[in-house]
């Protein structure tokens, strides 16, 4: 303790209340924060100094590992800065598909971040209900892609998968499932009255901090900056397509929650639009190994905000330099000013609003049986089956729910 | 003219040295190389004249005989104007740009750490993205840097 009263405490690198490595050191005076530093760097693996020695096909996979709830996200940003350089023109269903998966990302994400939302102010109900309806968007994805992150669905010169004919109806009937979810949602939302004192004017953020600071993404258009990169400097399909950015200026977590939650509706619009309008046509352009000298910023609207890129090539078939700024890099500026006169036990959601970045889980996994020395390899079906049937043995039992559902698909 | 015309031409005739240095690479997409005496006040004008009230990101580079740095700059989220100013290797240092943007620090501070980059006027603080611990000089991101530490 300091003679003034204050009290250091260290939040992090690993501490319960953080769901990934960062260090927060917290002054107190009492239960207020009289200031918060914040030690970041923990997580850095070195991708762009491994992009350098990788050829670009490489680093698009490695790239998309970046993180594993935006993977796409960053697939996207880069592949796009080494198009514009290479003069690669991808076909319009190519743009269709991205956006597609784009869209999907956001719903999956954003609804993610409402069940930790839920979570970190003690409402888990919040988190088992939008937890298990992105299972929904979950399943799409992989059945559009393989996978459940990390897609694989971009290459040099457009996607690898196209979408089939099934796909369409499939897509739609999630679309109106979880739109539905999303309004009882927002209703919630709306009228909820516990869930709203706890998040209104808890990590305050003005237009001019948010601005000052850079913040990006729904972090900032809760702050009443009407910015989305989407609208501002359109990639992909979305110069064709309609939807609106949605602002709050409550500059509060609750502003951020309301944020997310209408850009959900925004997102089911998207889906649906691109299934109206996609072309038809090929997915992908040749293009050679070699890319030309040059270099391009891309720019691309992440659930989380802003992804930067910057890719320099020096006509070879390896960039010279591929430079990653993430949106919780331009966000995690803010918390500290957010954190400002709060007490310490709004620090876990104040942190959560801005939706800093952790890993997703694996899609297959592998269990070694110690005293057998056997290896079983289970599906990710297997693993569902088993736990609901686990969950039915403890007395839980979404029988009612899934019978709606199953209408559904 | 676009947008993006107006600013070449606004930058060329302002400071004549940028003349034939302002490229327009496409919409959105402004690309200009500054000498480093004069950043600042290219800087300052981008900012305070020009309407450029965001910076995106800032890029350190390693070209071989020299280094380089480019700030991204945004107005009001649409048009990037990327500054890029080369440095000497042997003594590499830039003024900070906190002044106009406190986002800036972490950028700056990475710049720093990775390529060794140092910056005029950036405050006292921590290490970004490296350990405390973190040897004196070593900055991963230069092209002679092969994957492993000097440790002391």
């Amino acid at each position: 303790m300091h003679d003034s009263g204050e009290v250091i405490i260290p939040i992090g690198p690993q501490h319960p209340a953080l769901k990934e490595p960062e260090c927060f050191l917290i002054s107190l005076r009492g239960e207020k924060i009289t200031a918060a530093s914040i030690k970041l760097g923990y997580n850095h693996r070195g991708i762009e100094k491994a992009c350098e020695s990788r050829t670009y096909i490489q680093d698009l996979y490695l790239i998309e590992r970046i993180c594993g709830i935006c993977s796409h996200s960053h697939s996207t940003c880069f592949v796009q800065a080494v198009e514009e350089i290479a003069g690669i023109e991808i076909p319009g269903r190519a743009k269709y598909i991205r956006t597609l998966i784009g869209e999907l990302e956001r719903i999956h994400s954003h609804l993610l971040w409402l069940g930790v939302a839920g979570h970190e102010i003690g409402f888990d109900t919040l988190l088992m209900y939008t937890w298990r309806d992105r299972e929904v968007v979950m399943d799409i994805l992989a059945s559009l892609t393989g996978n459940r992150v990390n897609y694989g669905i971009n290459t040099v010169g457009g996607v690898r998968r196209d979408i089939k004919p099934d796909h369409q109806e499939k897509i739609l009937k999630a679309m109106d499932l979880l739109e539905e979810r999303t309004k009882y949602y927002i209703e919630l939302g709306s009228s909820e009255s516990t869930l709203i004192k706890r998040l209104s004017k808890v990590g305050m953020l003005s237009r001019a901090d948010a601005k000052n600071l850079g913040a990006v993404g729904p972090t900032a258009r809760a702050s009443g900056i009407e910015r989305d990169v989407r609208k501002d400097d359109p990639y992909a399909a979305y110069a064709e397509l309609d939807f609106k950015v949605i602002t709050s200026d409550k500059c509060d977590v609750y502003g951020r929650t309301l944020v997310r939650l209408g850009e959900l509706m925004q997102s089911f619009s998207l889906v649906r639009q691109v299934m109206q309008k996609i072309p038809s046509g090929p997915i992908t352009v040749k293009t050679g190994r070699k890319i030309p000298s040059g270099e391009a910023v891309s720019r691309y609207e992440a659930p989380r905000g802003e992804d930067f890129h910057y890719v320099r090539a020096n006509g070879t078939e390896m960039p010279e330099r591929v430079k990653v700024r993430a949106p919780t890099l331009a966000n995690i500026q803010a918390v500290s000013k957010m954190l400002e006169d709060r007490y310490l036990a709004d620090l876990p959601i104040v942190i959560a609003a801005i939706d800093p970045c952790f890993s997703c889980t694996d899609r297959m996994v592998t269990l070694h049986d110690q005293t057998r020395h056997k290896k079983n390899t289970f599906a990710w079906e297997t693993i569902r089956r088993k736990s609901i049937s686990w969950y039915r043995q403890q007395g839980v039992d979404f029988k009612a729910l899934n019978k709606k559902m199953a209408k559904l698909f | 003219m676009t947008d993006e015309e107006k600013i070449k031409q606004e930058l060329e005739n302002k400071f004549t040295y940028l003349k034939d240095a302002v490229i327009v690479k496409r919409k959105s997409r402004v690309f200009a190389a500054v000498p480093l005496e004069k950043f600042k006040h290219v800087f300052d004008y981008a900012v305070k004249n020009l309407g450029f009230d965001g910076l995106c990101a800032i890029t350190g580079l390693d070209l071989g005989e020299s280094l380089g740095v480019i700030y991204h700059l945004n107005r009001e989220g649409r048009l990037t104007l990327n500054l890029t100013v080369a440095l000497d290797k042997e003594h590499p240092q830039v003024a900070t740009v906190t002044d106009y943007f406190p986002g800036a620090d972490i950028y700056e501070r990475e710049m720093v750490d990775l390529l060794g980059i140092a910056v005029k006027g950036l405050a006292t603080g921590q290490h970004y993205p490296l350990p405390d611990n973190w040897p004196k000089n070593d900055h991963p991101l230069r092209k002679d840097w092969k994957g492993e530490a000097k440790h002391a």
